[in-house]
């Protein structure tokens, strides 16, 4: 059962007071296919970067390392961008095991 | 102790005796008020009141910021944006454009931003009808906004002041609609009296709105999304916030009386003490009825009249209170709302009878619709039907519809 009375405390017409902190909401759940970057092919041009809708590259310096997998909602447009079309697509439960 | 005339004159702010449609008149208080944006579009019968008010921001009066916008639906949308921003922010409308902008009545209430929205209420085509009834303002009263009716055009330029204290009330923030009937009202021309502007500017004050997008030193998001349970606790914080207005609306009707000499509250109960058969309307059919009440009580009978000034949020228990002593009771709707038990200010009023373990006899007529004259003839046949009832007489229809020459209660 939900829990009750938490109306008088939260933040009324919902206006959010914290900035910035949509990155506490980890979207990564609702993904259904997880880019794989093939880092043998990466050129680190950070297209996939730029594109990314969620922000959820990770680059360290001027390398990108890897994909951000707590906001990462596999839409798939740094794959369709990559100009050296090393990111793959597959499907989330195969990569996580378990079906 | 009664006061002297002249002792009444200086109690009193001293305003200035004009003679005003109720449109020009809102227009007046709008130019007091002297907000940062007023978002609008034309729409009739609203237009008296706006093309006045565009001529204030024309002649320089004003330091509103007038944007003309492409409808309704982006009048609310600019309202809702620039109350975001801290700012006073109102419109106006009527009928289909309130109809227009309904989808946004919910965000700025949702979001409890202090809009100010003057309504001159017009019905709802189709059958196109540019004329008075209530059913544009009927149409939202669900939306989690104050509503205030007016008799005449000077309750309807007291209204629109305390609309706004009300609004901005730190228990409340919520937007408020104030009310007038389309044409009867807004175009009707009335000796009226308007407030110095600086009484109107002390009485107001000024606003401090608590979030602002302008604000960088303390930057917010409005219009965030919630989940499950935190939107059912924002709806219930709205109930809450609409039980406060409840005691926030007779404070600042208060106030106004001991500015102005005209104090308010939820309604005005006339020849209530000693009635058994009371009549309940909304808007300016009121001076119909109170004319007939007096003309009825001249010839001993005993009838009184019930002019609700505060629709949302009902005053249920004051209602129930003031009609304790009926036996019957007859409720005037003058707006197109189908499918229910009859008209919403009598469901209103009958739950809040039934409530509190009242039960006289309750009928509803439904009259007035699209600009139709309801005329003394009305009222009289009206309070006959119930007065028969009160004798014994059968309900045989708990709805009736004010057509034609009575009687109603086969109709």
């Amino acid at each position: 059962m939900e829990t009750g009375a938490g109306w008088r405390t939260i933040s009324p017409g919902g206006v959010v007071t914290q900035a910035g902190n949509s990155v506490l909401y980890e979207t990564g759940s609702w993904r259904t296919l997880r880019p794989i970057i093939h880092f043998d092919a990466c050129s680190h041009c950070m297209i996939c970067w730029l594109f990314c809708p969620d922000s959820a590259f990770l680059t360290e310096g001027k390398l990108l390392i890897g994909v951000d997998l707590e906001h990462c909602k596999g839409c798939g447009i740094c794959a369709v961008e990559c100009p050296k079309q090393c990111i793959e697509m597959v499907e989330e439960m195969a990569v996580r095991g378990g079906g | 102790m009664t006061l002297t005339t002249a002792q009444q004159r200086t109690k009193y702010v001293q305003g200035k005796d004009v003679a005003l449609n109720g449109g020009q008149l809102v227009a007046h208080a709008l130019r007091q008020m002297n907000p940062d944006l007023v978002a609008a579009y034309p729409i009739t019968p609203q237009t008296v009141l706006m093309e006045l008010f565009c001529q204030f921001v024309a002649d320089g009066l004003v330091d509103t910021e007038l944007l003309t916008v492409e409808s309704e639906h982006a009048a609310m949308s600019a309202c809702i944006g620039a109350a975001a921003a801290g700012a006073r922010a109102q419109t106006a409308s009527a009928g289909a454009g309130i109809a227009f902008m309904w989808e946004l009545l919910w965000c700025a209430s949702g979001m409890r931003l202090p809009i100010v929205m003057h309504v001159v209420n017009r019905s709802l085509s189709a059958p196109l009808n540019i004329l008075g009834d209530h059913t544009d303002a009927m149409g939202c009263r669900d939306t989690g906004w104050v509503q205030l009716y007016a008799e005449n055009a000077q309750e309807a330029y007291d209204n629109a002041i305390q609309a706004l204290c009300i609004a901005e009330h730190p228990q409340v923030l919520l937007p408020v609609m104030e009310c007038q009937d389309g044409f009867t009202i807004s175009h009707a021309v009335q000796r009226v009296q308007l407030l110095p502007d600086e009484a109107v500017r002390t009485f107001i004050g000024d606003y401090q709105a608590e979030h602002s997008l302008l604000d960088l030193d303390h930057p917010v998001s409005f219009g965030a999304n919630d989940d499950r349970n935190d939107f059912f606790w924002h709806k219930r914080q709205q109930w809450d916030a609409l039980e406060h207005a409840l005691d926030v609306i007779p404070q600042i009707g208060a106030a106004y009386g001991q500015l102005t000499g005209r104090p308010y509250g939820y309604f005005e109960g006339y020849r209530l003490d000693d009635a058994q058969v009371v009549l309940v309307v909304l808007g300016s059919v009121a001076g119909v009825a109170r004319m007939v009440v007096e003309e009825m009580r001249s010839e001993g009978v005993k009838v009184g009249l019930l002019k609700i000034r505060c629709y949302r949020p009902f005053p249920a228990q004051a209602v129930a209170d003031a009609l304790r002593g009926a036996t019957v009771v007859g409720v005037l709707d003058r707006s197109s709302c189908f499918g229910g038990q009859g008209g919403p200010l009598f469901l209103d009023t009958c739950t809040a009878l039934y409530q509190r373990g009242l039960a006289p006899q309750t009928v509803n007529y439904i009259g007035g619709l699209g600009g139709r004259d309801i005329v003394p003839g009305h009222i009289r046949a009206v309070f006959q039907e119930l007065l028969a009832i009160g004798r014994g007489h059968p309900v045989t229809r708990p709805m009736r519809f004010l057509d034609g020459p009575p009687p109603y209660d086969a109709r």
